[in-house]
């Protein structure tokens, strides 16, 4: 998957503000194609409430009416919901058993933000694979950052710099 | 109508955003978006022909569970139906590293 810089920080930023609370969001972009493997291409990253105030700080919920608004957003720009965005508070960037039961939407990425006594570490992304609830699988996928300041800094060594 | 396809399910529907079908409640709506595309069907509902529990219908800006029609309530030609899986999850990591498939 793709994105800029100013997205990347930006999910991480919501991140850090809901800390000791999972943030989430919805990322709108573009299903593409790049020498034979799919590329979601992502232009922007939508902040979205998260209604687990029973249990925020380690479970996360957008509401569908939510998602209902953003994806008819995302129509009036040309847009898709390409994936989606939380974060794990003082948890690692590794998706959860919750975490893979609660995804259904197939070929869009699911990117986890672990943040650290308030600080984002690092940014992890899974593309969901699969055909059907029955054969579904998280696939490590690479965030290709554009834009970046210095291209030869890892986005994780990048945060642990700022 | 319109009925509003989410990403992950286009494919059954020839890649269409967006399917635009005749019909008087939101039941008939979706008979006939599955007659036009069966192999969505199996998506939408268990073998049981019970709504699967992750998949909202929304008509409008309205949750069709909660109308008093629920499914049969009627619909008009400007009316929106909306297919939206949800989004969930969260917190209590699988050990970092382990196999993520």
């Amino acid at each position: 998957m793709r994105l800029s810089q100013q997205v990347y920080d930006a999910l991480r930023e919501h991140g850090e503000q809901t800390y000791p609370h999972e943030c989430c969001g919805v990322l709108l972009g573009r299903f593409t194609s790049e020498d034979g493997r799919s590329v979601n291409d992502v232009e922007d990253a939508i902040r979205a409430g998260n209604t687990r105030t029973d249990s925020a700080h380690n479970r996360y919920n957008i509401a569908p009416h939510e998602l209902v608004k953003i994806q008819r957003t995302g129509r009036e720009q040309g847009l898709d919901i390409v994936g989606f965005y939380h974060s794990h508070p003082d948890h690692p960037a590794q998706w959860s058993p919750t975490d893979f039961a609660e995804a259904h939407w197939i070929g869009c990425s699911y990117v986890i933000t672990a943040v650290e006594k308030g600080a984002a570490r690092q940014t992890n992304s899974f593309l969901l694979t699969g055909a059907t609830e029955d054969d579904k699988a998280f696939q490590n996928e690479t965030i290709e950052v554009t834009g970046q300041l210095d291209p030869g800094l890892e986005p994780e060594l990048k945060a642990d710099i700022a | 109508m319109t009925i509003e396809i989410p990403t992950p399910l286009r494919v059954y529907t020839a890649n269409q955003s967006a399917v635009a079908v005749d019909a008087n409640t939101v039941t008939e709506a979706v008979s006939a978006l599955l007659a036009r595309y069966p192999e969505f069907k199996k998506h939408l509902y268990t073998p049981d022909g019970k709504l699967r529990s992750f998949v909202n219908l929304y008509l409008n800006d309205e949750d069709v569970r909660y109308l008093p029609q629920g499914e049969e309530s009627a619909v008009q030609p400007s009316d929106t139906l909306s297919i939206i899986p949800s989004i969930a999850g969260g917190g209590l990591a699988v050990q970092a590293g382990a196999p993520s498939a």
